[in-house]
């Protein structure tokens, strides 16, 4: 080794001095510049899940406390209860338990939460499955088969489409046609929604996961899927929606008054050659579909104090034994979920302060 | 070795060097996936919590040796004010080092979410689930770490400033060399 006991330390020249600040300004810039790049700073064009949540609150007025979308919903609680066929398919313990508590939520597809019931031939559906070792897993279904589109910029760009003029404070009607028009992805879902009426219960929809997972067996095999629940519940002859603009937390509560409600959760298994990363395409031909088990719903609760309203029902909040696949509206889900979550977290609700205020 | 020591403990060293490159990474893995909205978001977000624990244990460990082992002391002639800022800067760094990780996990926990590191491996949850808190703990943990940044940035420019400039043997402290 050199000997550093006295290092020499002759002057630096007036130059010599100016280059080294120069030189060390130089790789704390660079740091910076990289830093400020990869958290979008120098990179304004780059979808962040603000974005989205922005473009959310721009079509439909900040609400304090509430989703940005998805807004007006019904929390529900009950059980799941699981047939043996998904065991082949998944080690996850919600299929290897005989029943698994769940908490859910209805919900209607609009980000404004004084939407009247019939305003969109929708319905969500959210479900929280808790695992008795810890795990959850959650999923946001809705009654229609496909999703409009297939990415996130599409996503974004539909809700851009939507947006209210700002000389009007209505959106351009012309814009929503031009922008399908535009993407011929959108026309299994055009197809579908043509013939989807406001339903009169949430009871008597099917949801459907619309993205692809796959299930993981104990030994590592995949098999892709889609899932959905089908309800035992019908409509009766010629039921459509009624008047009015709340009758769909009514039905709930009153059906679920005479008894329990039940789903069944279908899985579909995906053939060679079908889409697992594109929302927008539906699974066409025969299918082996496997009756996963039954979905129980018990109780429901108001969201503005349910337990399902502290939920972020985040699709990538997966058990062992589920994976996501590699459709790209999974991860802006989650992105977009977790953004819209803090922002209502940090909130306080104008529909529920008061009560909560009196709670000791 | 009966003076003062010239370098940090070997162990202080490696110590040092491995937690700077993982904590950099960390930095851009944070600010990279609150940024995000592709698959980048998902896998930075796989990356960005086991990286965190192991920060987390490293930590610890370092501390540890922090205290078991002797300091080179800083130069005699070093301005007052760069001393209480050296000091300062470290405690600081250290600091945040330990909060951040236990911010993530207390924000994960509060939000009433899994705290999973893998498919598999879960942890306790550190707090019950409690939606307000979440805010606070998510928006500290994004505010800290970006202080964290800057103090990273800081201790970098004075680690040359030592080494370049004033050439007084305190970035030789740590970049290597045998008592």
């Amino acid at each position: 080794m050199v000997d550093h006991s006295s290092p020499p330390r002759p002057p630096l020249s007036t130059a010599s001095l100016i280059a080294r600040l120069v030189g060390i300004g130089a790789v704390v810039a660079v740091v910076a510049g990289a830093f400020a790049y990869v958290n979008g700073t120098l990179d304004p064009q780059r979808l962040r899940p603000k974005t989205l949540v922005n473009a959310l609150e721009t079509n439909n007025g900040v609400h304090p406390g509430l989703r940005r979308n998805h807004a007006k919903g019904v929390c529900v609680a009950g059980y799941f209860e699981s047939s043996a066929e998904a065991r082949a398919y998944s080690s996850a313990q919600v299929f290897s338990e005989a029943k698994t508590p769940v908490i859910g939520r209805f919900a209607l597809p609009s980000g404004n939460p004084y939407a009247p019931d019939s305003s969109v031939p929708l319905r969500s559906f959210a479900l929280q499955f808790s695992q008795a070792n810890g795990q959850q897993w959650r999923t946001g279904m809705n009654s229609m088969p496909v999703f409009p589109v297939g990415t996130p910029e599409a996503f974004y760009q539909m809700l851009k489409a939507g947006a209210p003029d700002p000389a009007t404070g209505k959106p351009n009607p012309a814009n929503m046609p031009a922008f399908f028009a535009s993407h011929p992805e959108t026309a299994p879902f055009l197809a579908w929604v043509k013939t989807a009426k406001p339903s009169a219960s949430y009871a008597t929809e099917t949801y459907n996961g619309i993205n692809a997972f796959y299930l993981v067996s104990a030994d590592g095999q995949r098999q892709a899927v889609r899932w959905g629940v089908v309800p035992q519940s019908q409509d009766a002859p010629g039921d459509s929606a009624p008047a009015g603009n709340d009758f769909l937390e009514k039905d709930l509560v009153q059906r679920l008054a005479s008894g329990p409600l039940r789903w069944q959760l279908n899985m579909t298994l995906a053939n060679s050659g079908d889409p697992v990363d594109d929302a927008s395409k539906a699974w066409t031909g025969s299918h082996k579909v496997i009756n996963v088990g039954t979905l129980v719903l018990q109780s429901s609760q108001p969201q503005a104090d349910g337990d399902c309203r502290d939920i972020n029902f985040d699709p990538l909040i997966l058990p062992s034994g589920i994976e996501a696949s590699n459709d790209p509206l999974l991860a802006a889900r989650s992105a977009a979920y977790a953004s819209s979550y803090l922002r209502r977290a940090g909130e306080v609700s104008p529909l529920h302060s008061a009560p909560q205020e009196s709670k000791p | 070795m009966n003076g003062s020591p010239r370098f940090f403990a070997p162990m202080a060293r490696l110590l040092h060097w491995l937690m700077a490159l993982m904590i950099i990474a960390m930095l851009f893995i944070g600010a990279g996936l609150a940024a995000s909205v592709s698959e980048r978001h998902e896998w930075l977000i796989h990356l960005h919590k086991p990286l965190g624990i192991a920060i987390l244990a490293l930590v610890i460990v370092r501390l540890v040796v922090r205290f078991s082992t002797r300091q080179p002391p800083l130069p005699a002639d070093l301005p007052l004010w760069q001393v209480l800022a050296a000091k300062a800067s470290h405690l600081l760094l250290y600091g945040l080092m330990l909060v951040l990780p236990l911010l993530g996990w207390a924000m994960i926990s509060a939000a009433g979410d899994p705290v999973m590191l893998s498919s598999s491996i879960q942890l306790p949850s550190l707090v019950a689930a409690n939606a307000p808190l979440f805010a606070v703990l998510r928006k500290a943990h994004g505010y800290l770490a970006y202080l964290l940044f800057l103090t990273v940035l800081l201790h970098l420019a004075a680690a040359l400033f030592h080494g370049l400039i004033r050439r007084d043997g305190v970035l030789q402290s740590m970049t290597g060399g045998k008592d």
